[in-house]
């Protein structure tokens, strides 16, 4: 974990770097999700001061997009989509399978850190449905040995 | 929250101002509407109303309900009517079947996530989302609510996780997220109309939510000031008022004006039986046209707050406890020891202070009282310590002590200065008007020793912030000067066509030499001269300027010189004398304005007319029965010089606490504990009274009626909307107490006051309570010229016939730094108090701001060891107190800041008694201090601590 003061230094790094950028606040919540995993809280407000933006509304773009997370995750993300074509062949059925193994809930990480379960909304794979992304990788045809094989790649 | 007392009609979306006008067809009936105007105000215009939640006509269309949809002849599908504008010959159908099922639908899935706890909810009665349902012919609801926001615990029993608990954190407005169907109103109002930006949404799709600052934020943590727009945008019972919830709907509306700041606000006081249930501000108020902050819209609360006295009160002497008494021993009482001092030491021994909280009428008889009844000019009021100034300033120089704008101007200003005013805090409302023109792009240029909310906040960053030191104002609005006479940047032809053109070069060619350039006065003014040029460049050439300023002008020593300086800037670059420009003084208290035109001032009759003229003095003197005296009377600091003189023994002050409010503590401590005679006229029993022999309880501003004059020269009406809890209306105990005197005054209703002063005084010969009536307010002058009043003044010619130039020469206070006090302070607001606190501190405001706090520069800090929070200990030449350090770089190195809404805090000990030299106006804003590490409270705080608890003292009745 690292200190609020380690965290105000990076995310004025970054803040600097932006400087003159028309629109400025995307890229600034990337730069600092890529720095630390998450967005911290305590840079939100140092954002809203340099873009001359409220606190609020630094949160309320934050939090409408799920990729920006309040917290770390664990050391992979394994996502699952939920769309209508993947349902229609079995994703369901292939996350509770997932949730099942892995222990936990959507949005939760395991206690050893390593995977976090994520739900999303199409990968564009529907031709390949049950669609699932791993740290970035998609895979295809994700049924309950295919995802336990993925599971063993990322524990 | 919607209006159904009055219904002030919403019409959806604002006002188009286009000078195009397009015709329509609606449901078979042609509109005639500005183009650019929506669909649905269109409609309204015709009295027809398409259902709608999220619209609302003070804020922008957003098109997020879905339930405003019309249908357009040989147009695809179903528009919404807010989002959508006008086009010539189009004919739209608000009501057909197949709006009729969409709308339905769309109702349908509002509801399926809404408790239907109609009868039990706080805003049953007053909810636009139940309209809405009836509107639309809601009977049934297809979807079951599996996933809900509103139940805590989901089906199986299980918590639900979207559920959110209510957030009671803010003192006045509960946020109830289970009732709210995200129609934005709040977020968008907190943005558009109040201009914080402290709400958003949070999330998205079903997920959304109202959120108030961040993630872990509640109300009061967020940025929130609480103005109450958000509440008053609420549809339904999700920001609802803790008064309406705790005792319901209101019955009736009366109409008035709010007691707080010189913006002048008009409210609509909310009553059920004689209990107030709420305040809302009045759309058609010509000053906040709709808008509010947290002192008028909800601190109302000191008006029956336990402290207030109810009971007349004397005693012999200030040592003795009170003794409560009828009001006509009380009359007998104060009466006898006036008249028994008169006998003793002479007709000028005695003297009033007329209020700017109280009426015009009531300032006026107080005035009268002491020249027509006791036959002496020994009147003064608080505008001494605040306004004087102004009055006399741009009375030199354009002819009439007022402002020449009405706050609407500020919609068509291009380049704004604001010197030493903190509107965010002093007049927020105001602000807020100013913050959205600035949005839409004007420039702004902030003149003040202290970083401000006003240089830099969400969406608002000043063009130019001058940080200049404490004290030297002159030599910057010189700087200015010099720069735009030296440049060639002045508008010529105004001068030449407007002003005396001899002073006008007299004038330049003081402010040419280069001892007044910035570079040359930089060293003084710590103004860095690219910056001060810049500034100058653009007031100059930067279109329709305006200089709004405040008592950070007028609160030193040189006071005066400064708001002459500012009048000649605005004449230099021709920003007098149409809507965007102009002089405009922010007045601090609600009537300041109004007590200066009452002739509170020791030289002046009403209308600002001198006591030296005979022919004025006998037109009063015809109408008033009496001689009156030719000598101009003492004003407050001399009454207190000529009391501890022995000279001065009897004081009448009407809501005025001298004690706190004036500079120099002691000093006023000790000439009012010289007088025989104290009269206080007061709501509570206020720091003053600890010095005073008779004590008359006041009535608030609901308890009354009369008039206020706010910044804008307007007179709004007050309106009684309950009766005095003590009894009288403030100007029927001056008239007994006139009586008692042997007055033989005979008013029955302010009105009879106010066809006096109109009688009397030229610049308000056409005000009447039946104008009044049918006009809402009107601004004087007001007469035969200008039967409407006058909302921008010296549109072809100064009042004065030739705008006068005139000198400002910088002349260095006596107030310096030095080893010993090597700090300068200086004093402010902030927006949850009000002046002397009297109000505020009763009531729940004091959750923003329980105590004064110095704000101390971290360089300044760390000098000194004091850290944030620690106690220090604040010392002057004239004293010392204590408070509590907060470590700021809002304030730059050497200066500190404190503000003075608390007692105990006694910051006017350490202020000095040098003032302004054209009218003692006390040099508040600038002081040399030294700040130490402290373990307490000083001495003298503990003393003075003593003094009040003894002096409180009441017998209890026998």
């Amino acid at each position: 974990m690292q200190n609020d003061a380690a965290i105000i230094a990076r995310v004025e790094e970054i803040l600097d770097a932006h400087q003159g950028m028309e629109g400025p606040l995307l890229p600034i919540l990337h730069a600092i999700q890529e720095a630390f995993g998450h967005v911290p809280q305590a840079s939100l407000p140092l954002i809203a001061q340099n873009l001359n933006l409220s606190r609020a509304e630094v949160h309320g773009v934050m939090s409408f997009y799920h990729d920006f997370r309040e917290a770390p995750a664990g050391r992979h993300v394994l996502k699952l989509c939920r769309a209508e074509a993947c349902q229609s062949m079995g994703a369901d059925r292939v996350a509770d399978h997932a949730r099942k193994a892995l222990g936990i809930e959507w949005h939760e990480t395991t206690k050893d850190g390593a995977v976090t379960l994520e739900p999303v909304f199409c990968l564009g794979l529907c031709a390949c449905a049950p669609a699932a992304m791993v740290d970035g990788r998609v895979v295809g045809r994700v049924d309950e040995a295919r995802l336990d094989s993925l599971l063993e790649e990322v524990r | 929250m919607k209006d159904f007392i009055i219904p002030d009609r919403d019409f959806g979306t604002p006002a188009a101002k286009s000078k195009t006008m397009v015709t329509l067809n609606i449901d078979g009936f042609d509109v005639t509407v500005p183009e650019g105007t929506s669909i649905m105000r269109a409609a309204a215009e015709l009295g027809i109303t398409v259902p709608k939640l999220c619209a609302s006509d003070n804020m922008d269309a957003f098109g997020s309900c879905r339930l405003c949809l019309v249908e357009i002849e040989g147009r695809n599908g179903t528009p919404a009517s807010c989002t959508t504008p006008v086009a010539a010959g189009i004919k739209v159908h608000t009501q057909n079947s197949k709006l009729k099922q969409l709308r339905r639908g769309v109702m349908e899935l509002y509801i399926s996530d809404h408790p239907l706890d109609c009868l039990t909810c706080s805003a049953n009665g007053d909810c636009e989302l139940q309209d809405m349902a009836g509107a639309v012919g809601l009977r049934d609801v297809r979807y079951e609510a599996v996933d809900t926001h509103f139940r805590a615990k989901d089906n199986s029993g299980a918590a639900n996780p979207q559920y959110l608990p209510k957030d009671d954190s803010n003192p006045y407005f509960s946020y109830d997220p289970a009732k709210c169907i995200v129609c934005n109103r709040c977020v968008r109002a907190c943005e558009e109309v109040q201009g914080t930006f402290a709400l958003t949404i949070s999330g998205r799709g079903f997920d959304s939510r109202v959120s108030a600052g961040m993630a872990e934020d509640n109300f009061l943590s967020s940025d929130c000031v609480s103005c109450g727009a958000c509440v008053q945008a609420c549809p339904t019972a999700t920001l609802q008022e803790k008064s309406v919830i705790e005792i319901g709907t209101p019955e009736r509306a009366i109409l008035t004006t709010c007691a707080y700041c010189g913006v002048g606000c008009q409210f609509k006081a909310e009553m059920r039986g004689d209990e107030l249930v709420r305040m809302v501000p009045y759309k058609h108020g010509k000053a906040n046209r709709g808008h509010s902050c947290v002192k008028g819209r909800f601190a109302y609360g000191y008006a029956s707050h336990k402290d207030r006295i109810l009971h007349p009160m004397i005693r012999d002497s200030i040592n003795d406890p009170w003794q409560e008494v009828s009001w006509p021993e009380a009359m007998e009482f104060a009466a006898n020891r006036m008249k028994g001092i008169q006998e003793k030491y002479g007709r000028q021994s005695v003297g009033v202070i007329t209020s700017s909280r109280c009426t015009n009428e009531e300032a006026y008889l107080v005035q009268k009282l002491t020249r027509a009844v006791w036959g002496n000019n020994n009147t003064d009021t608080c505008a001494r310590v605040c306004h004087s100034p102004t009055g006399y300033g741009l009375g030199q120089t354009f002819g009439t002590s007022a402002g020449t704008q009405d706050f609407d101007s500020v919609e068509e200003t291009d380049v704004v200065i604001v010197i030493g005013a903190n509107p965010v805090s002093g007049h927020p409302v105001f602000a807020s008007r100013l913050k959205k023109r600035l949005r839409q792009g004007a420039q702004l240029i902030v003149i003040d020793p202290r970083r401000t909310e006003m240089v830099e906040s969400p969406h608002i960053r000043a063009a130019h912030h001058l940080a200049l030191t404490p004290g030297t104002n002159v030599a910057v609005v010189t700087a200015l000067a010099h720069v735009i006479v030296t440049e060639g940047l002045m508008d010529e032809d105004f001068i030449r066509s407007r002003c005396d053109w001899d002073e006008f070069q007299d004038y330049a060619e003081f402010v040419a030499d280069p001892k007044h350039s910035p570079e040359a006065t930089h060293l003084l003014t710590g103004v860095p001269p690219e910056e001060l040029r810049a500034a100058a460049r653009l007031f100059a050439k930067g279109g329709n300027g305006a200089i709004y300023y405040g008592l950070g002008v007028t609160e030193h020593s040189q006071g005066s010189t400064t708001v002459i300086g500012i009048a000649n800037l605005a004449m230099l670059t021709g920003n007098i004398g149409r809507p965007g420009v102009g002089v405009n003084p922010l007045r601090g208290q609600n009537n300041v304005q109004g007590s200066c035109d009452m002739g509170s001032f020791p030289h002046e009759l009403p209308g600002y007319r001198h006591v030296k003229n005979d022919d004025v003095r006998a037109v009063f003197e015809k109408v008033w029965g009496t001689k009156i005296d030719n000598e101009p009377g003492l004003r407050i600091p001399n009454m207190l010089d000529a009391a501890v003189e022995g000279t001065f023994k009897g004081l009448y002050c009407q809501g005025e606490d001298i004690l706190q409010s004036d500079p120099d503590t002691k000093h006023v401590a000790a000439g009012l504990a010289a007088m025989e005679c104290v009269i206080v006229h007061d709501l509570f029993l206020n720091e003053t009274a600890n010095y005073a022999h008779v004590f008359f309880p006041g009535s608030s501003f609901l308890e009354k009626d009369g008039t206020f004059t706010n910044a804008e020269r307007r007179i709004n009406r007050v309106r009684k909307v309950m009766a005095p809890k003590q009894g009288y209306a403030d100007w029927e105990v001056t008239q007994l107490f006139a009586n008692a005197m042997g007055a033989g005054w005979g008013y029955t209703h302010p009105s009879q006051i106010m066809d006096e002063i109109a009688l009397l005084t030229p610049s308000f010969a056409g005000v009447s309570y039946e104008k009044l009536e049918t006009m809402g307010s009107v601004q004087w002058p007001c007469n035969e010229k200008a039967p409407e009043g006058t909302p921008l003044m010296h549109i072809d010619g100064f009042v004065r016939g030739k705008g006068k130039f005139i000198r400002t020469e910088y002349v260095a206070t006596d107030e310096k730094t030095g080893p010993r006090f090597p700090l300068l302070l200086t004093t402010g607001r902030i927006l949850s108090q009000y002046n002397v606190g009297a109000q505020t501190r009763r009531t729940e405001n004091v959750v923003w701001h329980p105590e004064d706090v110095l704000e101390v520069h971290p360089h300044d800090a760390e000098n000194r060891g004091i850290r944030d929070g620690d106690w220090v200990r604040l010392a002057s030449r004239s004293g010392e107190t204590t408070l509590r350090a907060q470590i700021t770089d809002r304030v730059s190195p050497g200066v500190v800041y404190t503000t003075f809404h608390h007692p105990t805090t006694q910051a006017n000990v350490i202020t000095t008694d040098f003032s302004d030299w054209a009218t003692n106006c006390p040099e508040y804003k600038v002081t040399a201090v030294q700040v130490s590490p402290s373990n307490g409270p000083s001495e003298w705080q503990e003393q003075y601590e003593a003094q009040a608890t003894l002096s409180r003292r009441i017998a209890a009745a026998e």
